[in-house]
C-alpha cells in the first residue's frame, strides 16, 4: 500500500513538472485527485487496509495528497509567469509609429497675444471694457482733445461713414464712455479693432487691433505709470526686461511718453532685430490731459490717472518674429498651425 | 527733418559729444533722433594733394601717370579720370586708406572701399585722385564737383592737409522726428535750443542786424489783408538790383545736408531760412505785381489758378490768396503762382514771410491735393512772432551774400499781436503729478534753459510765444520731468482702493465658443470687416435681403473695401479659398467676427455690432460635423435644451436640401449647412464645403456656467429597441421629438442606432432604428409601467405614417 502511494506520488510530481502548459496541469489533477482519481482511488481501497493501520495510511495519503496539490499551485503560478512573459514578447509595438492625433485647431497669434495681456491685466486688477466699433466721431476725437482741425485728425486718416460718424481709429473711445459713466476709481483695459486709412502693405493694415489701459484714482503719478508699465513689460517679455520711456506727444496726455523695452531677443546688446539699439518702441502712454477729464466729467484738481495704448498685432509681430503683417489675414492654415 | 550737427554747433559751440551721445541725449530730453549719418564715416587716409606733373602712359589711351605732392612727398598716381590738369588741388587717398564708394554714385558700400598700392597696365599707382561721389557725397550738396572726374580743390587750399577737414566732412547729419505739438522744433534754432537745455551749455542764436538803405518799402508797395483770421501776420521786405549768383559753399552744404538742393542765392537763402527759423517765405517779382500791390483774400468759388509747377488748382472761398492789384499771383502758404514767379530776369523783389491759419492751410492743401514743405510747417500753427525775425534774418543773408539791394523799412501787418502766455506754476503739485521730490530751485533752473521765466510774484511761467504747446500745468510738468529726465522718475505702482478685474461675460463665452471651435479641430482666423459691395451677388443673396442693407465707407480704401459687412461668409470663405489654392487639405477655421446692421439708412445712430461665431471646413467634414461643434459649443456654455434644426431656412448661398437654421427654445440662433456649389464655384473651391454661424447676441441669453449635481443613477435602465419603416418625408427630429414627447419623466435618452434606405425597403420609405431608455430616479422601474410608455409613443408614431418592422 504504502508503496503504491509512493509509486502514485512519484509519478503525479513527474508529471507535474514535466507540464509546459496550465491546460495540461488541470488533465493532472484530475487524474490523481479527481473523484475517480489515482489517489482518491487508494482512498477508496482503504476498506481493505487494517483498521489500526488506517490512520497512517490516511496521513500518508494526505501528506502525497498535499504534497501534489503544492507542487500543481507552484507550477501553476511559475506557467502563469511564462505565459505572462510571452505574451509581453508577442505584444512589443514600434513606439515610434505615428501618433492619431484628435487634430485640435489652433489659436490666432492675435488671440493668444490679447490673451496675454488680458490675463496680465486682469492679475493687476484692471477690468476688460468693449466698446462700439463704429463710433461717433465726437467719442473718438473730440472728448479725447482732438478737436475740429486738429492735425491728429489728419495723421491718423480715419475712414468715415458721415461727418458725425467714424471707424474707430483707436480704443480710447471705449475709454471716455467708461469715464462718461462716472464710478471711480477706474481700472481697465480696452482691447479691439480699429481702423486707420493705411494702403496694406508688409507693416500696415487699414484695420488692427488695440489694446489701451486707464487708471484714474486719487494720487495716481507718473511713477505709478512707470512702475505699471514695467511690471507689464516683465510679465509680457521676461523678468530680465529693462524699460527706458522717452518723452512723446499725445493730444490725450500730458506728459506723454513712448515706452521702449530692452530687445528680448539680444538682451539690449544691439542686433538685427533691435537695428543694432538694443531697444524695441513697445507702446505710447502719458498721464489723461486735464482738458479729457474736463469733457468726460471728471475734475482734475482730485483725480489724477494715466493711459496707454499698445498695437496687438506689433506684440504678436514681434513676439513670433512674424514679418509679414499680411500672413496674420490671410489665414493660410499652415501660417496659422504653428501657434 | 535731417540737419548737419555743424549748423546746431553754430549756435551751441560748446557742444562736445559723439554722434551717439547726442542721439541718446536728446532722444531722452524728447527730441527724438531717428537716425544719423556720419559724412566722414569710412573715409580715411585723404589729404589734399597738387599734380606736378601728368604724363601720358605708355600701355593705355585712357590713362595718365600723374606725379602729386602731397606735402611730405611726391607720389605716383595712375588714373583715368579726364579733368585733372598740373597745378590742381586735389583729394588723394593715400595706399592703405579708404573711400566711401565708388565713382559712379551707387549705395555706398557698409565698410567702404579699401584703397592700396598697385599696378595698371604695368605702372607703379601709390594711391587714388578722389571723385566727390567716391567720397561718398554728391553734386547736390558740391556744386562745383564735375559730372565725371575727380574733385578739384580751390587754389588756396594748404597741400598735406586734411581733406576731409577742407571739404567739411567731419560731420554728422542727424535725422529727427519731431512731434506735431512742437513747431518751434521744426527749426535748426529750435533744435539747437534744445540741444543747449540739453547738455546745459549756452546758446546762441543768430544775430540779426539791421539791414537796407536808406529808402523806404512803403514807396514801392502797398500790401492789405482782408482776412486778418486766416492770416494774423503780413511782414513784406524788398532786395532791389539783384545778382543771381550761386550760393556760398557753407550755404550749399547745409541745405544739401538737409536734404535741399542748392540752386541759386536767392532761392536758397529763402530755403536756409526756412530751415533755421522754421517760417516759410515766398518771393514775387516785383515787376509782375501789378499795381506794385499785394492783397491777402479769400479766392471766389469756382476761381481756377495756375501754380509754379505748372498744374491748374480749382480754388474756393475757403482757400486764401495772395493777389496783386489785379490777380491771384499766390495760393497763400501753399504755393507761388506761374504768374508771379522769380526767374533768371528778376531785377527787384518782394519777400514775404507770413502767418496763416494752420487748420485751414491743412483743409486747402488737402482740397487742392497740393502739400508743399511751406504748407507743412503752417499747417502746425506758426508763431507769427517769428515772421519778422525771420524776414530780417533773410535780407541780412542778401546783403552778406551779396546778392541785391536791401530797401529800407518793412511792411508789417500784425493787428494782434500774440504774447506771452501766463501759466500757474506750483512745485509741490509738479512733483504730486510725477510722483518725484524735485526741488523748486531745479525746476526753475530747467525753465531757464528753455527761455521760460518764472513770474515771482504771481508764481506763474511766462512761456514764449514759440512754445504754443505750453498752456497747463501740465504742461509745465512735462517740461520739469523732460529735464529731470524720464528714467530718473521713481516706478511705483498704484496705491488706493484695490478693484477687482475680470472679464466681461461675453468675453468668457466667446472664449468658450473658441476652446470648442479648437478642440474639434477648427483654427481660428481673422479677416477685415470691410469688404466689397459685389460680395451679396456672389452670395447669391436675394434682392431683397436686408443683409444686402449695407454701410457704406464714405473715404474707402476702394471699392473692395468699402461697406462693412452684414455677414461674416464672405471672409470665411475668402479664407478658404486662399487655402484651397494653395493645396491645404482639409482645411477648418473658425472667426469671431462682428457684423454692423444698421438700423436706418444714411446711418443716424450707431449700427447694431453683433459678434458671429462662423465656422467653416472643406475635406473630410460634413454636415452632422459642423452640427457636432454646435452642440458641443451648447454643451460646453450650459445651453441643455435639444436644439432643433428646421430645414426650411432659405439661404440661397447653401444647398437647398443641406442647410437648416438652428432653433433654441424657439429663436433663431443661427443656421449651418453645404455651401452651393456655384457659390463655392465662385471661390474656385473644389470640394463640398460646409458653413455654421451662430449669432451670439441672440444666443448668449440662453448660456450659464451655472451647475447643479444631479446625483448619478442608482436604479437600473430599461432599454427597448424600436425598427420602424418611415415614410421619406418624416425626419428623425419629428420621430425624436414624438419619443420626448411622450416619453415623459421617465424617458433618459434615445439614440438613433441605424437608418437605411434601399432593396428591403419599399420605395418612398426608409428603414429607421432606435433604442430607447428609460429610468426611474427613484425606484426600479416595472415592465408595465415602461410598456405603457412605449404604447403612447409607438401610438403616437403611427400617426405619422411610421410602421412597426417585424
Amino acid at each position: 500500500m504504502k508503496e503504491q502511494l509512493e509509486k502514485i506520488k512519484e509519478e503525479a510530481l513527474r508529471q507535474i513538472e514535466s507540464s509546459e502548459a496550465l491546460e495540461r496541469l488541470n488533465e493532472i489533477r484530475v487524474a490523481y485527485l479527481g473523484k475517480k482519481g489515482e489517489l482518491t482511488s487508494v482512498l477508496k481501497g482503504m476498506k481493505n487496509v487494517a483498521p489500526e493501520d488506517r490512520p497512517k495510511v490516511g496521513q500518508m495519503v494526505n501528506e502525497a495528497r498535499e504534497l501534489i496539490e503544492t507542487r500543481l499551485e507552484e507550477t501553476r503560478q511559475a506557467l502563469a509567469k511564462k505565459a505572462r512573459e510571452a505574451q509581453m514578447k508577442a505584444e512589443v509595438i514600434d513606439v515610434t509609429l505615428p501618433a492619431r492625433k484628435a487634430n485640435v485647431g489652433h489659436r490666432h497669434p492675435n488671440t493668444i497675444a490679447l490673451e496675454e495681456l488680458e490675463r496680465i491685466f486682469v492679475g493687476m486688477g484692471y477690468e476688460v471694457v468693449e466698446g462700439p466699433e463704429i463710433e461717433y466721431d465726437e467719442y473718438n476725437f473730440t472728448k479725447l482733445n482732438i478737436p475740429e482741425g486738429h492735425p491728429a485728425k489728419d495723421e491718423q486718416d480715419t475712414f468715415y461713414i458721415n461727418k458725425d460718424i467714424v471707424l474707430r481709429t483707436q480704443t480710447s473711445p471705449v475709454q471716455a464712455r467708461t469715464m462718461e459713466k462716472g464710478k471711480l476709481p477706474i481700472r481697465m483695459i480696452s482691447p479691439g479693432r480699429v481702423f486707420r486709412s493705411d494702403e496694406v502693405d508688409a507693416t500696415h493694415s487699414p484695420s488692427f487691433h488695440q489694446v489701451e489701459g486707464l487708471v484714474i484714482d486719487k494720487n495716481i503719478t507718473f511713477a505709478d505709470l512707470k512702475g505699471t508699465l514695467a511690471e507689464f513689460a516683465r510679465e509680457l517679455f521676461g523678468e530680465d526686461t529693462k524699460v527706458k520711456f522717452r518723452p512723446h506727444h499725445f493730444p490725450f496726455t500730458e506728459p506723454s511718453a513712448e515706452m521702449d523695452v530692452s530687445c528680448f531677443k539680444c538682451g539690449g546688446k544691439g542686433c538685427r532685430f533691435c537695428k543694432g539699439t538694443g531697444w524695441i518702441e513697445i507702446l505710447g502712454c502719458g498721464m489723461v490731459h486735464p482738458h479729457v477729464f474736463e469733457m468726460c466729467g471728471i475734475d482734475p484738481e482730485i483725480y489724477t490717472g494715466f493711459a496707454f495704448g499698445v498695437g496687438l498685432e506689433r506684440i504678436a509681430l514681434l513676439k513670433y518674429e512674424i514679418d509679414d503683417m499680411r500672413l496674420l489675414y490671410e489665414n493660410d492654415i499652415r501660417f496659422l498651425k504653428q501657434f | 527733418m535731417n540737419t548737419a550737427l555743424s549748423w546746431i554747433k553754430a549756435y551751441v559751440p560748446d557742444l562736445d559729444v559723439t554722434p551717439q551721445e547726442y542721439t541718446d541725449a536728446m532722444t531722452l530730453s524728447g527730441t527724438k533722433v531717428e537716425g544719423y549719418q556720419c559724412l566722414d564715416k569710412n573715409l580715411e587716409k585723404i589729404v589734399v594733394g597738387q599734380i606736378d606733373k601728368i604724363e601720358r602712359h605708355p600701355d593705355a589711351d585712357k590713362l595718365i601717370i600723374c606725379q602729386v605732392n602731397i606735402g611730405s612727398q611726391s607720389i605716383q598716381i595712375v588714373t583715368g579720370a579726364p579733368n585733372v590738369k598740373e597745378g590742381d588741388k586735389v583729394p588723394v587717398v593715400l595706399d592703405g586708406g579708404k573711400v566711401a564708394g565708388g565713382h559712379d554714385g551707387g549705395p555706398l558700400p557698409e565698410d567702404g572701399i579699401k584703397i592700396k598700392k598697385g599696378r595698371l597696365r604695368g605702372v607703379e599707382s601709390n594711391g587714388m585722385m578722389c571723385s566727390i561721389e567716391e567720397l561718398g557725397s554728391s553734386r547736390d550738396m558740391y556744386p562745383l564737383a564735375p559730372e565725371s572726374g575727380i574733385y578739384i580743390l580751390p587754389e588756396d587750399t594748404p597741400v598735406g592737409a586734411d581733406a576731409i577737414e577742407v571739404l567739411g566732412l567731419h560731420d554728422t547729419v542727424f535725422e529727427y522726428e519731431i512731434t506735431s505739438n512742437r513747431v518751434d522744433c521744426y527749426s535748426v534754432v529750435g533744435i539747437a535750443r534744445e540741444a543747449a537745455a540739453t547738455f546745459n551749455k549756452p546758446f546762441y542764436p543768430p544775430v540779426v542786424a539791421p539791414t537796407g538803405n536808406g529808402e523806404d518799402i512803403r514807396d514801392y508797395l502797398k500790401v492789405s489783408v482782408e482776412d486778418t483770421q486766416l492770416c494774423p501776420r503780413y511782414c513784406a521786405r524788398m532786395v532791389k538790383n539783384i545778382k543771381l549768383a550761386p550760393s556760398p559753399e557753407w550755404m550749399q552744404r547745409r541745405l544739401a545736408a538737409s536734404g535741399i538742393r542748392p540752386i541759386n542765392n536767392l532761392v536758397d537763402i529763402t530755403n536756409y531760412v526756412m530751415e533755421e527759423y522754421g517760417q516759410p517765405m515766398h518771393a514775387f517779382d516785383y515787376d509782375q505785381l501789378a499795381g506794385h500791390e499785394i492783397v491777402v483774400k479769400r479766392a471766389k468759388d469756382g476761381d481756377v489758378f495756375q501754380t509754379l509747377d505748372g498744374q491748374e488748382r480749382k480754388l474756393d472761398h475757403n482757400v486764401l490768396m495772395i493777389n496783386d492789384g489785379e490777380k491771384e499771383v499766390g495760393i497763400a502758404g501753399i504755393m507761388g503762382g506761374e504768374n508771379s514767379k522769380i526767374t533768371d530776369d528778376v531785377k527787384t523783389m518782394v519777400f514775404e514771410a507770413a502767418c496763416f491759419d494752420g487748420v485751414n492751410i491743412r483743409l486747402s492743401a488737402k482740397k487742392i491735393g497740393l502739400r508743399t514743405d511751406a504748407s507743412g510747417k503752417f499747417e502746425k500753427g506758426l508763431d507769427p512772432n517769428n515772421a519778422q525775425a525771420a524776414i530780417d534774418r533773410a535780407c541780412q543773408l542778401v546783403e552778406e551774400l551779396g546778392a541785391g539791394e536791401v530797401v529800407g523799412g518793412i511792411i508789417d501787418i500784425y493787428p494782434e499781436k500774440r504774447t506771452e502766455k501766463r501759466i500757474p506754476f506750483d512745485a509741490d503739485k509738479v512733483n504730486s503729478l510725477l510722483g518725484t521730490h524735485i526741488s523748486r530751485e531745479d525746476m526753475v533752473e530747467y525753465f531757464g534753459r528753455l527761455e521760460l521765466k518764472v513770474d515771482e510774484q504771481t508764481g506763474e511761467v511766462i512761456a514764449p510765444t514759440f512754445r504754443q504747446d505750453l498752456e497747463r500745468p501740465a504742461d509745465i510738468a512735462e517740461e520739469v520731468a523732460r529735464f529731470f529726465g524720464y528714467d530718473n522718475i521713481p516706478t511705483t505702482l498704484p496705491s488706493g482702493e484695490a478693484t477687482t478685474g475680470g472679464l466681461p461675460y461675453k468675453l468668457r463665452v466667446e472664449e468658450t465658443a473658441r476652446n470648442i471651435a479648437e478642440f474639434c479641430g477648427f483654427s481660428e482666423s481673422m479677416t477685415y470687416s470691410f469688404e466689397s459691395p459685389r460680395v451679396f451677388d456672389r452670395l447669391q443673396m436675394q434682392e431683397d435681403c436686408r443683409l444686402r442693407r449695407a454701410i457704406e465707407i464714405f473715404n474707402p480704401l476702394g471699392e473692395d473695401f468699402s461697406i462693412m459687412r452684414t455677414t461674416p461668409l464672405h471672409g470665411m470663405l475668402g479664407s478658404l479659398s486662399t487655402n484651397y489654392n494653395r493645396r491645404n487639405k482639409n482645411v477648418r477655421l473658425y472667426e469671431l467676427a462682428n457684423i454692423y446692421l444698421p438700423e436706418t439708412l444714411p446711418l443716424e445712430k450707431l449700427p447694431d455690432e453683433r459678434m458671429q461665431f462662423v465656422l467653416g471646413a472643406y475635406g473630410e467634414v460634413d454636415f452632422f460635423d459642423m452640427k457636432g461643434v454646435i452642440e458641443e459649443f451648447f454643451d460646453k456654455t450650459g445651453m441643455s435644451k435639444k436644439p432643433h434644426y428646421d430645414p426650411r431656412s432659405g439661404k440661397p448661398w447653401l444647398h437647398p436640401g443641406r442647410q437648416a437654421n438652428v432653433v433654441y427654445e424657439g429663436t433663431v440662433i443661427g443656421y449651418l449647412g453645404e455651401v452651393h456649389p456655384d457659390v463655392a464655384d465662385s471661390y474656385k473651391i473644389g470640394e463640398k464645403t460646409y458653413v455654421a454661424v451662430l449669432d451670439m447676441p441672440a444666443l448668449i441669453p440662453y448660456t450659464t456656467y451655472d451647475r447643479r449635481y444631479e446625483g448619478l443613477a442608482r436604479y437600473p435602465a430599461v432599454t427597448r429597441d424600436i425598427s420602424m419603416v418611415v415614410p421619406k418625408t418624416v425626419m428623425v427630429g419629428q420621430i425624436e421629438d414624438m419619443i420626448v414627447q411622450r416619453g415623459g419623466k421617465i424617458l433618459e435618452s434615445c439614440q438613433l442606432f441605424d437608418i437605411y434606405e434601399g432593396a428591403q425597403i419599399v420605395a418612398g420609405y426608409k428603414s429607421v432604428a432606435y433604442s430607447i431608455t428609460f429610468r426611474a430616479k427613484d425606484r426600479t422601474l416595472e415592465d408595465k409601467e415602461v410598456n405603457a410608455v412605449m404604447e403612447k409613443i409607438l401610438h403616437g408614431l403611427r400617426g405619422m405614417g411610421i410602421e412597426l418592422r417585424a
